[in-house]
């Protein structure tokens, strides 16, 4: 009983359900928006390096490098407590929604150009072959097998880097983690996080399910 | 009667990757309606020249013509133009997995060829049943045996009305029972009158479909002549070498 009380008080429920709610949309458009972004910067960015130009695949490295490399909490820091002091004020929403875009651009673009090294050269060839340019080749015959190829990595990013708006809370974004946890400061009670874990339950599950069903479809003999 | 047109003319061709030189001078024409064989043993340069005639490979020097229209000199940006007069098949085949054989046959006619949807799909029709796979349009590559892929390889590359076809060792990659098939298409194209360049180790289609048979070894055309002239009467040593260690690889293979 001590369990349920703790947990699952429905009063405390009942009290904190909108905010939650609320909560959970700022969730979700953080993730849409992020895994948007990220995803088609990162396949433009892989379809750039295939151009072969040494000045810009070398940045594009050194940013997929750097992105990788270092905490999305630190760049959210740096965002939100360093931008005032230029005169750019940027809301907490739009520095993790800048930051988490980024890592996610990063991480898509070297899985995009990891599926395109690994396209046979014999591909090209054919598409060139039949009089089609280099970017038609690229477009239609070399990309869209890269992406399939990246489709289970790629997932599996795109949910790691979703969850991480969690992050938010450290810069009062009034997402799911910040809203239920100042609920738990207010109500003395752990059921605000147990909610909070379902909301992040009911916003993932249908996700890792849609994204076996993509693998799923996307799946080719090669 | 009119001088038959030379549809493919190479003159002084030589290609060299870094200090090999791969081919040392090739003269070589090929006239409309010819299907013209390329012998020699692996390493010879056989793939290289072809290569060079769609220009996948850069020529090192000489110059090579197709339909009369120097393509060794033509800039970059006009090379998918002229890349469409000339029909190139692969020994892997290299089909679009992600594409169903229909739209194989079409992309290139669409996205190159500029052709509207309804054309080219009718034209990749009639292509699909001329190489006898009508039947398979809407089936992806992974479904078909290497016959049958390379089979629709032939159609995608004749769909775009090329004047000349180089068929660079199409059987190769095939098992045997389905090098019948493929071979059965390019002497039906042959009949219809296809300007052929094939590079091919098939010595018995050789000599019942070519026109011409050319010997090639180390980088230069050793010897051509008629099928009969080549295989009956070869006049090199290199070229009676190769034939004899070929025929004694027939024998080992029935012999299994």
């Amino acid at each position: 009983m001590r369990f349920i009380e703790t947990f699952f008080n429905t009063k405390v429920m009942a009290d904190y359900m909108p905010d939650l709610i609320h909560a959970m949309g700022v969730t979700l458009g953080l993730a849409v928006a992020t895994i948007i972004t990220g995803i088609l910067c990162g396949a433009a960015l892989a379809c750039l390096r295939v151009a072969g130009l040494k000045l810009v695949n070398f940045c594009i490295i050194v940013f997929a490098d750097i992105m990788r490399a270092l905490p999305p909490l630190v760049l959210i820091l740096i965002l939100f407590f360093g931008m005032p002091s230029l005169g750019l004020n940027i809301s907490g929403w739009m520095v993790v929604y800048i930051v988490l875009s980024l890592v996610l651009t990063a991480f898509s673009e070297e899985i995009f150009w990891g599926g395109l090294t690994a396209i046979p050269a014999g591909q090209w060839e054919a598409g060139r072959a039949t009089g089609l340019s280099k970017a038609q080749t690229l477009f239609y015959i070399a990309f869209p097998q890269a992406a399939r190829r990246g489709i289970p990595p790629l997932v599996n990013r795109v949910l790691a880097t979703t969850k991480l708006t969690a992050l938010g809370s450290v810069i009062g974004v009034k997402e799911i983690l910040s809203v239920s946890s100042s609920a738990q400061s207010f109500s003395g009670s752990a059921t605000p996080l147990t909610m909070a874990a379902i909301a992040y339950l009911i916003i993932f599950i249908p996700a890792v399910i849609a994204s076996h069903k993509i693998e799923r479809r996307y799946h080719f003999a090669t | 009667m009119t001088q038959p047109r030379t549809m493919l003319e190479i003159s002084g061709l030589e290609k060299s990757f870094g200090d090999i030189e791969v081919l040392k001078s090739i003269d070589l024409k090929v006239q409309e309606g010819e299907l013209v064989f390329v012998i020699g043993p692996s390493g010879s340069g056989k793939s290289t020249m072809l290569r060079c005639c769609n220009r996948l490979e850069e020529p090192t020097s000489g110059a090579i013509f197709i339909e009369g229209e120097r393509i060794t000199d033509i800039p970059r940006r006009d090379l998918d133009r002229m890349r469409l007069k000339v029909g190139m098949v692969f020994q892997g085949f290299h089909l679009y997995p992600h594409m169903s054989v229909l739209k194989n046959v079409m992309l290139a006619q669409i996205k190159a060829l500029k052709r509207a949807k309804p054309e080219a799909e009718a034209r990749a029709l009639e292509m699909l049943d001329q190489v006898g796979l009508k039947h398979k349009a809407d089936a992806m590559p992974a479904e078909l045996s290497g016959g049958q892929q390379q089979r629709v390889a032939i159609a995608r590359a004749l769909a775009l009305d090329p004047g000349v076809m180089l068929f660079d060792e199409p059987t190769s990659a095939l098992d045997p029972e389905l090098v019948g098939s493929v071979l059965k298409v390019m002497k039906d194209l042959r009949d219809k009158g296809m300007t052929m360049l094939v590079v091919s180790h098939e010595m018995q289609f050789a000599r019942e479909a070519a026109d011409r048979v050319i010997f090639m070894d180390g980088g230069y055309v050793v010897e051509q002549g008629t099928p009969e002239e080549i295989f009956g009467n070869p006049k090199s040593d290199r070229l009676k070498t190769f034939l004899s260690r070929v025929s004694h690889e027939d024998a080992g293979a029935e012999a299994d």
